[in-house]
């Protein structure tokens, strides 16, 4: 059975907390004895995905779970969807404005990124409604 | 090498300084964050002209050794801070990037 370490809700374009729960997740996975590189993967994959829910969703929540065998996290928004998911997937291409790019986000690597980290990406997203991630990090 | 021994060197600007004993393991260079986050090691130095709040939480994220502005480029308040606040060293020059790399080559890094 799965253990929840972590839920917080992240607010639409508030930069001053992004980041907050990826660095909460870091800390209780530094307790629980997590190696760096599991760490630093993790850190990596909520960094992006908490940012995007900033950046581009109405607002959302981050949860994560650990096993014994690996980590779940789960990032739902309510809206407002990704348009074309190939193309959110593809290196370099963002739908970020100007002013958002000013301050180094929009690379168009974000979701690239956790596709990378992940061991498992799931994504369910529809327009007008939101989008669900589901990433799982093994800890093997 | 450790943070002081650079500040000291180069003659930078210490905005935030709550960790200089902090140990330099190599230089990235970037102003996009999502390439700091993946491709920066910990206890890298990172020069960027990116000066706001989340800077630090990238720096945090990765355990950098010290962000470093370049062009004499200003940190936002918030920023100083949230680096005071979470441990995170800030530092600034006037030289350009590739200056200031070359003069951390000449100290070995």
């Amino acid at each position: 059975m799965p253990t929840k370490i972590i839920e917080k809700e992240i607010e639409k374009l508030d930069f001053q907390s992004g980041g907050e729960a990826s660095s909460q997740l870091k800390n209780k996975l530094r307790k629980l004895g997590v190696t760096n590189a599991i760490i630093r993967k993790t850190a990596i994959v909520t960094y992006e995905l908490e940012m995007n829910v900033v950046i581009h969703s109405e607002g959302g929540v981050i949860e994560a779970s650990v096993s014994p065998e690996n980590l779940e996290i789960i990032v739902s928004d309510s809206g407002p969807g990704i348009k074309d998911l190939d193309k959110a997937f593809t290196p370099g291409y963002s739908t970020a404005s100007d002013e958002i790019r000013k301050l180094g986000f929009g690379a168009g690597m974000g979701l690239v990124n956790v596709k990378r980290y992940a061991d498992k990406l799931n994504v369910e997203t529809a327009l007008g409604q939101g989008t669900v991630i589901k990433v799982i990090i093994n800890f093997n | 090498m450790k943070v002081k021994q650079i500040v000291e060197k180069l003659n930078l600007k210490i905005v935030s300084g709550p960790k200089l004993d902090q140990e330099i393991s190599g230089i990235y260079i970037g102003d996009l964050l999502s390439n700091v986050m993946a491709k920066a090691k910990s206890n890298n130095l990172w020069l960027t002209v990116q000066g706001h709040q989340n800077v630090v939480a990238v720096a945090l994220l990765v355990d950098l050794a010290a962000v470093i502005l370049v062009e004499d480029f200003d940190f936002d308040q918030d920023a100083i801070e949230k680096a005071n606040a979470k441990g995170i060293n800030l530092l600034k020059t006037d030289l350009q990037s590739y200056e200031l790399v070359s003069y951390l080559k000449d100290m070995g890094l």
